[in-house]
């Protein structure tokens, strides 16, 4: 055990430090779910990728840096700490990617990887249907084989990031007569396909963060099937397996805000100690954070010493989302009054970006798989309790 | 940056673990709360024969001279037993302290330690009450900010059962006049010091409670019938279980971080030991809690085995420092003016 940063991880740090410091855009941008915050997101992702940030555990032949998972956790930190945009691409550099490098052939690779990169095409993803949501082997949208291309038909829902983005990824039942997990094929489809219908959906601060995907004898080429006919399911665990893992939502994110909640704290002690239960929240606030950090860089040990990740990447899922709740939960109850307070309001004073913390904090335990579905994977999978 | 442990210290865990489970039984345990000293010679020796009784006594003396990080996953597998033996109270706190004390009382008494020939019960002002000291044939107790060194004929024990019938506790009193073997700050190091290692060997000692609770809870929801299916079927169980799994999943990184931290003599150390005492107690409050419901009235007898590893999570939480000490020692930092904290800050 050695918890100290390599001088090659202390210049990486400062490397990427710098480049922040020099890049990250003065003004806040406008958010990902506006016209303008989405083409300003985009072209930011082409500024990461052409310092060769956007993502940095990719091969180095796809722009990447062949970074290892420690390299990723410092990236992440300074990445947060610098206050640099979302990424709006992150359907497709976290989720997608990962799977893609893992079952797409070399064509689909050259094909999607490059552009996914430069934010070129951002991806939205096409999982959930109406009557398939935590239940996603319900699957019902089908893909029926003509020659050389699948003509899909269906809903898809929940897709994320769907109004503006150029593709979708998701699962279609390409065997009318299958049953459950069998018979579902992962297919890429470009939405500017005719016969897709995309319909925002608002989300609860108003802004139409996902959308519905209707689809009407839509054709896509079997070139762009992941992973074999019939053999979708593995394809879609591996991904959710990273959505749930240390991709999507590494400690930095979370460290950061605990650090801001001590802040606001702090600012108003006066008032937050009439309540003596938020000194403590605070507290664990900070607690919780610095454990799923520690948490996290331990696995990464593991996993880049050969060991592998299991059922237990289903408790960070619950971990994380329980925490941001309670952080912003927290920040609600210190800021008083004014929480309720849209930042533009006029006598919104300090509130900073708590208020959309917190709705978007209401996400998080439905999300990648409800609670719930994690705590039954933990049970079933992880202590070998019976299905 | 490495985050996992050398081969070396899984083989040893391992291998006390599997001493343990076979030597620690439930039953070997129960036959000790029968017994006057509650205390096993045997199971001692046999500990010392294993050289961890030893572990960290310095070469010189006769130990292994290894350091508190390669005891740590040995500490949470005594608590994997719950064992009664004062193992992670001498290697972590009574050693540590000797081995700082130094001169002669180092060179007397370490030896004899390593070999299982003597024990040494440790007493701070910050405990109530000092463990094992029954069957001490040293105390290190801290009084008035000086530290004493008496021999059990120097003292008067008053005995205080306490709700987890493996634990000896004693009111100490010395009858006797006696020089102090350090005063002042060498003391007050010296107590600090202890009092860290004694909250680290909790917090060790609580993940493997923890640990087993949750192993016993699950073999215990997979046997038991109603409504005409094993009762870890349904969902209200699995949950109750799964919640368990999560904090311990995050309990234990804070552990080794600490560990690590006191071998290394961190700045930090303490705050981190804090931290980590206050969440894999909670772990193992929380494993107790979840563990006796599922159990159902069967969890709430003398009779079932649970009780021995609930019990002693109970009381690990509220010694060596309880949650109200670890936090205020946490919030001293992190809502101090130095405070370095938030994202890159974790490793200094």
């Amino acid at each position: 055990m050695d918890l100290s940063y390599t001088s090659a991880q202390q210049a990486f740090r400062r490397d990427i430090r710098d480049w922040l410091v020099a890049n990250v855009p003065a003004q806040a941008l406008a958010s990902f779910d506006t016209a303008v915050g989405f083409r300003q997101h985009r072209a930011w992702e082409a500024t990461l990728n052409a310092g060769r940030w956007g993502m940095v555990t990719w091969p180095e032949q796809l722009g990447g840096r062949g970074c290892d998972l420690i390299e990723w956790l410092i990236f992440e930190e300074e990445y947060y700490r610098a206050g640099a945009p979302a990424r709006v691409n992150q359907n497709g550099i976290f989720l997608l990617g990962p799977t893609l490098m893992e079952f797409g052939t070399p064509q689909q690779k050259a094909r999607f990887l490059p552009k996914m990169a430069t934010g070129e095409e951002v991806w939205s993803q096409g999982w959930s249907e109406p009557n398939a949501g935590s239940d996603m082997a319900a699957i019902r949208s089908s893909a029926t084989r003509h020659g050389d291309k699948y003509v899909i038909n269906g809903q898809k829902t929940w897709s994320t990031r769907a109004v503006w983005a150029d593709w979708c990824f998701g699962m279609f039942r390409t065997d009318p007569e299958s049953q459950r997990h069998r018979g579902l094929t992962f297919i890429l489809v470009p939405l500017d396909s005719p016969g897709i219908t995309v319909r925002p959906i608002p989300q609860l601060n108003g802004l139409p963060g996902f959308a519905e995907i209707f689809f009407d004898n839509v054709e896509v080429a079997v070139e762009n099937r992941l992973g074999e006919e019939g053999a979708g399911w593995p394809v879609a665990m591996a991904t959710a397996g990273f959505e749930r893992g240390l991709m999507l939502r590494s400690p930095a994110r979370f460290q950061e805000t605990a650090r801001r909640l001590v802040q606001l704290y702090k600012a108003n002690r006066e008032s937050a100690d009439r309540d003596p239960a938020l000194s403590d929240a605070v507290l664990r606030a900070y607690l919780d954070a610095e454990s799923y950090c520690l948490a996290t860089y331990q696995t990464a040990s593991r996993l880049s010493q050969g060991g592998k990740i299991g059922a237990e990447s289903s408790t960070n899922k619950i971990f994380w989302s329980e925490l941001d709740q309670a952080m912003h939960a927290t920040a609600m109850s210190i800021l008083g009054a004014r929480a309720e307070l849209l930042p533009h309001a006029p006598d919104a004073v300090g509130v900073g970006a708590w208020l959309d913390g917190w709705l978007f904090a209401q996400s998080g335990p439905i999300y990648a798989g409800t609670n719930e579905i994690q705590r039954n994977i933990i049970a079933e999978r992880m202590l070998g309790m019976p299905r | 940056m490495d985050f996992t442990f050398s081969e070396d210290q899984l083989l040893f865990q391992q291998s006390l673990r599997d001493f343990l489970v076979k030597e620690v039984t439930p039953a070997r345990i129960r036959q000790g709360w029968e017994s006057d000293s509650g205390r096993d010679e045997r199971l001692w020796r046999q500990l010392s024969e294993l050289g961890v009784v030893g572990m960290t006594v310095p070469e010189q003396y006769g130990g292994l001279g290894m350091a508190e990080l390669d005891f740590i996953l040995l500490a949470q597998e005594c608590g994997y037993v719950a064992l009664p033996e004062p193992l992670v109270q001498t290697v972590l706190v009574a050693v540590p302290m000797l081995r700082d004390l130094g001169g002669e009382l180092a060179a007397t008494w370490l030896p004899r330690v390593a070999a299982g020939e003597a024990r040494v019960a440790v007493g701070l002002q910050q405990n109530l009450l000092v463990e094992d000291a029954h069957c001490a044939d040293l105390l290190l107790l801290e009084r008035g900010g000086a530290i004493y060194a008496p021999r059990p004929a120097q003292t008067e024990l008053r005995h205080n059962p306490s709700v987890d019938p493996s634990r000896q506790l004693y009111a100490v009193e010395l009858t006797e006049a006696l020089e102090p073997v350090a005063t002042d700050e060498a003391a007050a190091l010296l107590a600090a010091g202890a009092l860290d290692r004694g909250a680290l060997g909790c917090a060790a000692q609580a993940l493997g409670l923890a640990q087993r609770m949750v192993d016993m809870s699950v073999d215990y929801t997979c046997q038991r019938q109603q409504f005409g299916q094993a009762i870890g079927a349904f969902q209200a169980v699995k949950h109750h279980m799964a919640d368990v799994a999560v904090r311990l999943e995050y309990a234990r990184a804070p552990v080794h971080r600490a560990a690590y931290g006191v071998a290394r003599g961190e700045a930090r150390a303490s705050e981190h030991i804090s931290h980590a005492k206050l969440v894999a107690c909670e772990a193992a409050n929380l494993a107790a809690k979840n563990s006796i419901q599922v159990h159902g009235a069967m969890g709430y007898t003398w009779e079932v085995d649970l009780h021995i590893f609930m019990k002693k999570a109970w009381a690990l939480a509220n010694s060596w420092g309880g949650e109200g000490f670890h936090k205020s020692r946490v919030a001293q930092y992190v809502f101090g003016d130095d405070a370095r904290i938030g994202a890159g800050a974790t490793f200094g």
